[in-house]
Protein backbone atom coordinates (compact mmCIF):
# COMPACT_ATOMS: atom_id res chain seq x y z
CA UNK A 1 0.00 0.00 0.00
CA UNK A 2 2.51 2.42 0.66
CA UNK A 3 4.35 1.75 -2.57
CA UNK A 4 1.10 2.60 -4.37
CA UNK A 5 0.35 5.74 -2.78
CA UNK A 6 4.06 7.36 -3.75
CA UNK A 7 3.89 6.13 -6.95
CA UNK A 8 0.56 8.06 -6.87
CA UNK A 9 1.83 10.85 -5.12
CA UNK A 10 4.74 11.08 -7.70
CA UNK A 11 3.77 10.90 -11.30
CA UNK A 12 7.02 11.26 -13.06
CA UNK A 13 8.44 8.49 -10.92
CA UNK A 14 5.77 6.45 -12.07
CA UNK A 15 7.38 7.08 -15.64
CA UNK A 16 10.72 5.73 -14.69
CA UNK A 17 9.51 3.34 -12.68
CA UNK A 18 7.68 2.25 -16.15
CA UNK A 19 10.62 2.37 -18.28
CA UNK A 20 12.98 0.15 -15.91
CA UNK A 21 10.45 -2.33 -16.19
CA UNK A 22 10.10 -2.09 -19.74
CA UNK A 23 14.22 -2.41 -19.88
CA UNK A 24 13.75 -5.63 -18.01
CA UNK A 25 11.00 -7.50 -19.80
CA UNK A 26 13.06 -7.27 -22.60
CA UNK A 27 16.30 -8.65 -21.33
CA UNK A 28 13.81 -11.32 -19.94
CA UNK A 29 13.54 -13.48 -23.08
CA UNK A 30 17.52 -13.45 -23.43
CA UNK A 31 17.84 -15.26 -20.36
CA UNK A 32 15.21 -17.93 -20.66
CA UNK A 33 16.34 -18.75 -24.11
CA UNK A 34 19.89 -19.21 -22.48
CA UNK A 35 18.60 -21.41 -19.44
CA UNK A 36 17.03 -23.01 -21.82
CA UNK A 37 19.93 -24.06 -24.24
CA UNK A 38 22.03 -25.28 -21.27
CA UNK A 39 20.35 -28.49 -20.77
CA UNK A 40 22.56 -31.65 -22.24
CA UNK A 41 21.26 -35.13 -22.75
CA UNK A 42 22.61 -38.43 -22.14
CA UNK A 43 21.60 -41.87 -23.83
CA UNK A 44 21.80 -44.40 -21.44
CA UNK A 45 22.05 -47.54 -24.40
CA UNK A 46 23.73 -50.92 -23.90
CA UNK A 47 24.57 -50.56 -21.01
CA UNK A 48 26.60 -48.19 -21.30
CA UNK A 49 26.55 -43.79 -20.42
CA UNK A 50 26.85 -43.10 -24.10
CA UNK A 51 28.38 -39.81 -23.28
CA UNK A 52 30.47 -40.86 -20.52
CA UNK A 53 32.09 -37.82 -19.51
CA UNK A 54 30.66 -34.39 -20.18
CA UNK A 55 31.74 -30.82 -19.56
CA UNK A 56 29.01 -28.42 -18.63
CA UNK A 57 28.66 -24.57 -17.54
CA UNK A 58 26.86 -24.61 -13.72
CA UNK A 59 23.55 -24.10 -13.95
CA UNK A 60 23.45 -26.50 -16.90
CA UNK A 61 20.88 -29.13 -16.78
CA UNK A 62 21.76 -33.16 -17.50
CA UNK A 63 18.84 -35.14 -18.71
CA UNK A 64 19.52 -38.97 -19.28
CA UNK A 65 17.21 -41.39 -20.70
CA UNK A 66 17.34 -44.63 -20.75
CA UNK A 67 16.88 -46.62 -24.08
CA UNK A 68 17.79 -50.12 -22.97
CA UNK A 69 14.98 -52.40 -22.37
CA UNK A 70 16.48 -52.90 -18.77
CA UNK A 71 16.09 -50.67 -16.17
CA UNK A 72 18.67 -48.12 -14.91
CA UNK A 73 19.67 -45.69 -12.52
CA UNK A 74 21.70 -42.94 -12.38
CA UNK A 75 23.45 -41.98 -8.87
CA UNK A 76 26.17 -39.77 -7.71
CA UNK A 77 29.04 -40.99 -6.08
CA UNK A 78 28.39 -38.48 -3.42
CA UNK A 79 24.93 -38.74 -3.50
CA UNK A 80 23.82 -35.61 -4.25
CA UNK A 81 21.66 -36.56 -6.60
CA UNK A 82 20.07 -40.24 -7.19
CA UNK A 83 17.38 -41.10 -10.04
CA UNK A 84 14.58 -43.79 -9.37
CA UNK A 85 14.59 -46.50 -11.56
CA UNK A 86 14.18 -45.81 -15.36
CA UNK A 87 11.87 -47.89 -17.72
CA UNK A 88 12.67 -47.64 -21.16
CA UNK A 89 12.23 -44.34 -22.18
CA UNK A 90 12.04 -42.85 -19.18
CA UNK A 91 14.13 -40.02 -18.14
CA UNK A 92 16.00 -38.44 -15.18
CA UNK A 93 17.29 -34.45 -15.13
CA UNK A 94 19.24 -32.79 -12.82
CA UNK A 95 20.90 -29.46 -12.94
CA UNK A 96 24.21 -28.93 -11.46
CA UNK A 97 24.37 -25.59 -9.61
CA UNK A 98 27.84 -25.75 -8.80
CA UNK A 99 31.27 -26.54 -9.85
CA UNK A 100 32.96 -29.84 -9.24
CA UNK A 101 33.57 -33.20 -10.88
CA UNK A 102 30.66 -35.54 -10.46
CA UNK A 103 30.95 -39.20 -10.67
CA UNK A 104 27.87 -41.30 -10.99
CA UNK A 105 26.93 -44.93 -11.51
CA UNK A 106 23.60 -46.87 -12.68
CA UNK A 107 23.27 -49.03 -9.66
CA UNK A 108 21.47 -51.59 -11.03
CA UNK A 109 24.64 -52.16 -12.62
CA UNK A 110 27.43 -50.83 -10.77
CA UNK A 111 30.01 -51.03 -13.55
CA UNK A 112 28.24 -48.80 -15.71
CA UNK A 113 30.06 -45.27 -14.56
CA UNK A 114 29.93 -41.96 -16.09
CA UNK A 115 30.93 -38.15 -15.05
CA UNK A 116 29.92 -34.83 -14.87
CA UNK A 117 32.57 -32.29 -15.04
CA UNK A 118 31.14 -28.66 -14.30
CA UNK A 119 32.99 -25.81 -14.69
CA UNK A 120 32.70 -22.06 -15.77
CA UNK B 1 24.28 -80.40 15.47
CA UNK B 2 22.18 -83.16 16.60
CA UNK B 3 18.96 -81.30 16.59
CA UNK B 4 20.07 -81.16 12.67
CA UNK B 5 20.44 -84.80 11.64
CA UNK B 6 17.54 -86.27 13.18
CA UNK B 7 17.18 -89.94 12.83
CA UNK B 8 20.19 -92.26 12.97
CA UNK B 9 22.17 -92.64 9.64
CA UNK B 10 22.36 -96.21 8.48
CA UNK B 11 25.52 -95.57 6.20
CA UNK B 12 27.97 -92.57 6.77
CA UNK B 13 28.99 -90.23 4.38
CA UNK B 14 32.62 -92.38 4.41
CA UNK B 15 31.37 -95.53 3.66
CA UNK B 16 29.15 -94.32 0.96
CA UNK B 17 32.07 -92.35 -1.12
CA UNK B 18 33.78 -96.00 -0.45
CA UNK B 19 30.75 -97.30 -1.90
CA UNK B 20 31.00 -94.75 -4.96
CA UNK B 21 34.05 -96.04 -5.61
CA UNK B 22 33.45 -99.35 -5.96
CA UNK B 23 30.68 -98.62 -9.34
CA UNK B 24 32.85 -96.61 -11.41
CA UNK B 25 31.12 -96.22 -14.46
CA UNK B 26 27.58 -96.50 -12.73
CA UNK B 27 25.35 -93.66 -12.47
CA UNK B 28 24.94 -93.03 -9.12
CA UNK B 29 22.22 -90.65 -7.46
CA UNK B 30 22.20 -89.73 -4.12
CA UNK B 31 19.77 -87.67 -1.62
CA UNK B 32 19.27 -87.08 1.43
CA UNK B 33 17.28 -89.27 4.33
CA UNK B 34 18.06 -88.73 8.39
CA UNK B 35 21.31 -86.01 7.17
CA UNK B 36 23.24 -88.22 5.36
CA UNK B 37 23.52 -88.61 1.52
CA UNK B 38 22.85 -92.25 0.29
CA UNK B 39 23.54 -93.53 -2.64
CA UNK B 40 20.82 -94.34 -5.39
CA UNK B 41 21.64 -96.78 -7.77
CA UNK B 42 21.20 -96.51 -11.20
CA UNK B 43 21.84 -100.15 -11.43
CA UNK B 44 18.84 -101.41 -13.92
CA UNK B 45 16.68 -103.92 -12.04
CA UNK B 46 17.67 -102.97 -8.64
CA UNK B 47 14.21 -101.94 -7.44
CA UNK B 48 15.73 -101.81 -3.47
CA UNK B 49 17.65 -98.69 -4.55
CA UNK B 50 15.85 -97.71 -7.97
CA UNK B 51 13.53 -95.32 -6.13
CA UNK B 52 14.31 -92.68 -3.45
CA UNK B 53 13.89 -93.28 0.13
CA UNK B 54 11.08 -91.74 2.08
CA UNK B 55 11.58 -88.42 3.16
CA UNK B 56 14.38 -88.19 0.48
CA UNK B 57 14.81 -84.17 -0.23
CA UNK B 58 13.79 -82.64 -3.38
CA UNK B 59 13.13 -79.42 -3.91
CA UNK B 60 13.23 -77.44 -7.27
CA UNK B 61 14.83 -74.24 -8.34
CA UNK B 62 13.01 -70.94 -10.09
CA UNK B 63 14.67 -67.82 -11.16
CA UNK B 64 14.82 -64.57 -12.59
CA UNK B 65 10.40 -64.25 -13.49
CA UNK B 66 10.70 -60.44 -13.59
CA UNK B 67 7.15 -59.87 -13.02
CA UNK B 68 6.12 -56.62 -14.60
CA UNK B 69 8.62 -57.12 -17.70
CA UNK B 70 6.30 -56.87 -20.86
CA UNK B 71 8.83 -56.04 -23.78
CA UNK B 72 9.17 -58.04 -26.95
CA UNK B 73 12.03 -60.78 -26.05
CA UNK B 74 8.70 -61.82 -23.73
CA UNK B 75 5.46 -60.14 -23.41
CA UNK B 76 3.23 -62.66 -21.19
CA UNK B 77 6.33 -63.46 -17.98
CA UNK B 78 2.85 -64.39 -15.70
CA UNK B 79 2.08 -67.13 -18.38
CA UNK B 80 5.78 -68.59 -18.49
CA UNK B 81 5.75 -68.88 -14.78
CA UNK B 82 2.23 -70.23 -14.46
CA UNK B 83 3.81 -72.76 -17.35
CA UNK B 84 6.58 -73.57 -14.79
CA UNK B 85 3.92 -73.82 -11.87
CA UNK B 86 2.49 -76.75 -14.07
CA UNK B 87 5.41 -78.71 -14.56
CA UNK B 88 6.32 -78.14 -10.94
CA UNK B 89 2.84 -80.04 -10.13
CA UNK B 90 3.26 -82.37 -12.73
CA UNK B 91 6.46 -83.70 -11.04
CA UNK B 92 6.27 -87.70 -10.25
CA UNK B 93 8.08 -86.81 -7.02
CA UNK B 94 6.61 -83.82 -5.11
CA UNK B 95 9.16 -81.21 -4.25
CA UNK B 96 9.42 -79.97 -0.48
CA UNK B 97 9.44 -76.45 -1.25
CA UNK B 98 10.76 -74.19 -4.22
CA UNK B 99 13.72 -71.86 -3.90
CA UNK B 100 13.64 -68.42 -6.29
CA UNK B 101 17.02 -67.51 -6.74
CA UNK B 102 16.05 -63.89 -7.37
CA UNK B 103 14.62 -60.68 -9.79
CA UNK B 104 11.66 -61.35 -8.85
CA UNK B 105 10.32 -58.29 -9.88
CA UNK B 106 11.38 -56.33 -12.74
CA UNK B 107 11.04 -52.87 -11.38
CA UNK B 108 10.79 -52.95 -7.50
CA UNK B 109 7.46 -51.49 -7.51
CA UNK B 110 5.09 -53.15 -5.08
CA UNK B 111 2.78 -54.25 -7.34
CA UNK B 112 5.24 -56.37 -9.31
CA UNK B 113 6.06 -57.92 -5.50
CA UNK B 114 2.70 -58.28 -4.55
CA UNK B 115 1.80 -59.72 -7.83
CA UNK B 116 4.53 -62.24 -7.62
CA UNK B 117 3.78 -62.97 -3.98
CA UNK B 118 0.70 -64.35 -5.13
CA UNK B 119 1.76 -65.70 -8.31
CA UNK B 120 4.43 -68.24 -6.11
CA UNK B 121 1.50 -68.69 -3.92
CA UNK B 122 -0.08 -70.74 -6.48
CA UNK B 123 2.73 -73.38 -6.55
CA UNK B 124 1.22 -76.22 -4.38
CA UNK B 125 4.46 -76.72 -1.99
CA UNK B 126 4.95 -75.39 1.65
CA UNK B 127 6.82 -72.59 0.87
CA UNK B 128 8.99 -70.66 -1.53
CA UNK B 129 12.18 -69.28 -0.75
CA UNK B 130 13.74 -66.19 -2.39
CA UNK B 131 16.91 -64.25 -2.53
CA UNK B 132 16.83 -60.93 -3.73
CA UNK B 133 17.86 -59.78 -7.23
CA UNK B 134 19.10 -56.43 -8.41
CA UNK B 135 15.63 -55.61 -9.86
CA UNK B 136 14.45 -56.44 -6.55
CA UNK B 137 16.59 -53.53 -4.97
CA UNK B 138 16.67 -50.73 -7.11
CA UNK B 139 15.18 -47.69 -5.52
CA UNK B 140 15.55 -48.64 -1.69
CA UNK B 141 18.02 -51.33 -1.19
CA UNK B 142 16.14 -54.19 0.21
CA UNK B 143 13.63 -52.23 2.19
CA UNK B 144 10.11 -52.58 -0.45
CA UNK B 145 11.49 -56.55 -1.45
CA UNK B 146 11.50 -57.34 2.48
CA UNK B 147 7.86 -56.05 2.49
CA UNK B 148 6.93 -58.89 0.61
CA UNK B 149 9.72 -61.68 0.92
CA UNK B 150 10.77 -60.79 4.37
CA UNK B 151 11.20 -65.22 5.43
CA UNK B 152 12.19 -64.91 8.77
CA UNK B 153 10.95 -61.69 9.98
CA UNK B 154 14.81 -60.30 10.71
CA UNK B 155 14.04 -57.53 8.31
CA UNK B 156 17.70 -59.00 6.29
CA UNK B 157 17.49 -60.42 2.73
CA UNK B 158 19.95 -63.33 4.38
CA UNK B 159 18.78 -66.09 5.98
CA UNK B 160 19.29 -69.95 6.99
CA UNK B 161 17.33 -73.18 7.77
CA UNK B 162 17.81 -76.40 7.91
CA UNK B 163 15.50 -79.32 6.64
CA UNK B 164 16.32 -82.89 5.86
CA UNK B 165 19.79 -82.72 6.90
CA UNK B 166 20.85 -80.12 4.48
CA UNK B 167 21.64 -76.64 5.86
CA UNK B 168 20.31 -73.85 3.10
CA UNK B 169 21.73 -70.65 3.12
CA UNK B 170 20.36 -67.54 1.22
CA UNK B 171 22.76 -64.42 0.34
CA UNK B 172 21.66 -61.12 -0.65
CA UNK B 173 25.01 -60.53 -3.43
CA UNK B 174 23.29 -57.38 -5.36
CA UNK B 175 24.19 -54.43 -2.93
CA UNK B 176 27.52 -53.56 -1.54
CA UNK B 177 28.97 -52.19 -4.41
CA UNK B 178 31.49 -49.40 -5.21
CA UNK B 179 31.77 -46.94 -8.20
CA UNK B 180 32.24 -49.45 -11.15
CA UNK B 181 32.78 -52.37 -9.51
CA UNK B 182 30.56 -55.85 -9.06
CA UNK B 183 28.11 -56.20 -6.32
CA UNK B 184 29.06 -57.60 -2.96
CA UNK B 185 27.82 -59.35 -0.17
CA UNK B 186 30.03 -57.12 1.80
CA UNK B 187 31.50 -57.48 5.32
CA UNK B 188 27.93 -57.66 7.78
CA UNK B 189 26.63 -60.17 5.66
CA UNK B 190 30.24 -62.05 5.47
CA UNK B 191 30.36 -62.33 9.26
CA UNK B 192 27.17 -63.63 9.60
CA UNK B 193 27.99 -66.27 7.38
CA UNK B 194 30.85 -67.42 9.32
CA UNK B 195 28.85 -67.24 12.31
CA UNK B 196 25.76 -69.33 10.63
CA UNK B 197 28.23 -72.30 9.00
CA UNK B 198 30.10 -72.33 12.85
CA UNK B 199 27.28 -74.03 13.91
CA UNK B 200 26.95 -76.40 11.16
CA UNK B 201 29.21 -80.24 11.20
CA UNK B 202 31.57 -80.42 7.80
CA UNK B 203 29.57 -83.87 7.06
CA UNK B 204 26.26 -81.50 6.40
CA UNK B 205 25.26 -80.84 2.67
CA UNK B 206 25.07 -76.94 2.39
CA UNK B 207 22.95 -75.62 -0.47
CA UNK B 208 23.98 -71.82 -0.73
CA UNK B 209 21.33 -69.43 -2.81
CA UNK B 210 22.45 -66.47 -4.37
CA UNK B 211 21.49 -64.36 -7.35
CA UNK B 212 24.28 -63.01 -8.76
CA UNK B 213 27.05 -66.10 -9.64
CA UNK B 214 29.21 -66.79 -6.32
CA UNK B 215 32.46 -67.06 -9.43
CA UNK B 216 33.12 -64.59 -12.13
CA UNK B 217 31.98 -65.59 -15.00
CA UNK B 218 31.92 -62.25 -17.22
CA UNK B 219 33.35 -59.03 -14.79
CA UNK B 220 32.40 -56.38 -18.00
CA UNK B 221 29.05 -57.45 -17.48
CA UNK B 222 28.60 -57.83 -13.74
CA UNK B 223 28.53 -61.05 -13.93
CA UNK B 224 30.39 -62.32 -10.33
CA UNK B 225 30.32 -61.22 -7.13
CA UNK B 226 33.25 -58.99 -6.09
CA UNK B 227 33.58 -60.99 -2.61
CA UNK B 228 32.71 -64.28 -3.98
CA UNK B 229 36.38 -65.34 -2.69
CA UNK B 230 35.58 -64.64 0.76
CA UNK B 231 31.85 -66.51 0.72
CA UNK B 232 33.93 -69.83 -0.58
CA UNK B 233 36.37 -70.36 1.80
CA UNK B 234 33.78 -70.29 4.42
CA UNK B 235 31.87 -72.93 2.26
CA UNK B 236 35.64 -75.01 1.34
CA UNK B 237 35.64 -77.04 4.48
CA UNK B 238 32.67 -78.41 3.56
CA UNK B 239 32.01 -81.86 2.21
CA UNK B 240 29.28 -81.15 0.13
CA UNK B 241 28.76 -77.71 -1.01
CA UNK B 242 25.99 -76.54 -3.86
CA UNK B 243 25.73 -73.08 -4.93
CA UNK B 244 22.53 -72.14 -6.95
CA UNK B 245 22.42 -68.59 -8.41
CA UNK B 246 20.28 -66.80 -11.13
CA UNK B 247 21.18 -63.59 -13.15
CA UNK B 248 22.58 -65.04 -16.25
CA UNK B 249 19.32 -66.41 -17.61
CA UNK B 250 21.25 -69.36 -18.79
CA UNK B 251 22.40 -72.53 -17.55
CA UNK B 252 26.31 -73.07 -16.47
CA UNK B 253 28.22 -75.04 -13.96
CA UNK B 254 31.51 -75.02 -12.33
CA UNK B 255 33.06 -77.82 -9.75
CA UNK B 256 35.61 -76.48 -7.21
CA UNK B 257 36.92 -79.72 -5.40
CA UNK B 258 33.83 -79.85 -2.91
CA UNK B 259 31.87 -76.88 -3.77
CA UNK B 260 29.92 -77.30 -7.33
CA UNK B 261 28.00 -73.78 -8.57
CA UNK B 262 25.42 -73.87 -11.25
CA UNK B 263 23.09 -70.62 -12.43
CA UNK B 264 19.81 -71.52 -14.15
CA UNK B 265 17.45 -70.56 -16.32
CA UNK B 266 14.88 -68.05 -16.09
CA UNK B 267 11.19 -67.70 -16.45
CA UNK B 268 11.43 -64.36 -18.26
CA UNK B 269 13.75 -64.01 -21.47
CA UNK B 270 17.07 -65.51 -22.95
CA UNK B 271 20.07 -63.58 -22.29
CA UNK B 272 23.44 -63.96 -24.25
CA UNK B 273 26.22 -66.04 -23.51
CA UNK B 274 28.89 -64.36 -21.90
CA UNK B 275 30.65 -61.71 -23.14
CA UNK B 276 28.93 -62.96 -26.98
CA UNK B 277 30.37 -61.43 -30.06
CA UNK B 278 28.45 -59.43 -31.72
CA UNK B 279 26.28 -58.35 -28.52
CA UNK B 280 27.92 -55.77 -26.48
CA UNK B 281 25.71 -55.91 -23.41
CA UNK B 282 23.67 -58.07 -21.39
CA UNK B 283 20.41 -57.45 -22.16
CA UNK B 284 17.16 -59.36 -23.11
CA UNK B 285 17.24 -61.34 -26.48
CA UNK B 286 14.45 -61.83 -28.50
CA UNK B 287 14.27 -64.66 -30.13
CA UNK B 288 10.96 -66.36 -32.05
CA UNK B 289 7.82 -67.48 -30.42
CA UNK B 290 8.70 -70.99 -31.02
CA UNK B 291 12.46 -71.16 -29.55
CA UNK B 292 11.30 -68.88 -26.44
CA UNK B 293 10.32 -72.11 -24.18
CA UNK B 294 13.35 -74.00 -25.34
CA UNK B 295 15.30 -71.34 -23.03
CA UNK B 296 13.26 -70.64 -20.51
CA UNK B 297 12.68 -73.31 -18.23
CA UNK B 298 13.07 -75.50 -14.16
CA UNK B 299 15.46 -77.33 -12.49
CA UNK B 300 14.60 -80.22 -9.97
CA UNK B 301 17.54 -81.11 -7.54
CA UNK B 302 18.18 -83.87 -4.93
CA UNK B 303 21.17 -84.41 -3.28
CA UNK B 304 23.23 -86.63 -5.02
CA UNK B 305 26.92 -87.44 -5.36
CA UNK B 306 28.97 -88.07 -8.18
CA UNK B 307 30.59 -85.37 -10.63
CA UNK B 308 28.77 -82.86 -9.07
CA UNK B 309 27.68 -83.16 -5.53
CA UNK B 310 23.39 -82.69 -6.57
CA UNK B 311 21.54 -84.28 -9.08
CA UNK B 312 20.29 -81.35 -11.52
CA UNK B 313 17.54 -81.91 -13.86
CA UNK B 314 16.79 -78.59 -16.43
CA UNK B 315 13.67 -78.88 -17.51
CA UNK B 316 12.84 -75.92 -20.63
CA UNK B 317 8.97 -75.09 -21.05
CA UNK B 318 9.62 -76.68 -24.23
CA UNK B 319 10.82 -79.48 -24.97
Amino acid sequence: MKRISAVTAHPLRVVMVATLAAAILAAVPAIQAAAASAKVDVDIAKFLFAQKEITVAPGTTVVWTNRDETPHTVAAADKSFSSKGLDTNETFEHTFAKEGDFDYICTVHPFMTGVVHVHK
Amino acid sequence: MSQRDPGKPTLTRRQALQCLATWSGAAVVWTVAGGVPRALGATRGDTSIATPQPGALTFVQISDTHIGFRKEANPDVVGSLRRAIADIHALPDAPAFVVHTGDVSHLSKPEEFGSARELLKEIRVDRVHTVPGEHDTIDDGATGYLKYFDHDGNGKSWYSFDQAGVHFVGLNNVLNFKLGTMASLGDEQLAWLKADLADVSRSTPVVVLAHIPLWTIWEPWGWGTADSAQAIALLRPFGSVTVLNGHIHQVLQKVEGNVALHTARSLAYPLPTPGQAGIGEPGPVTVSAGELGKLLGTRELRIVRGRTDVALVDTPLDR
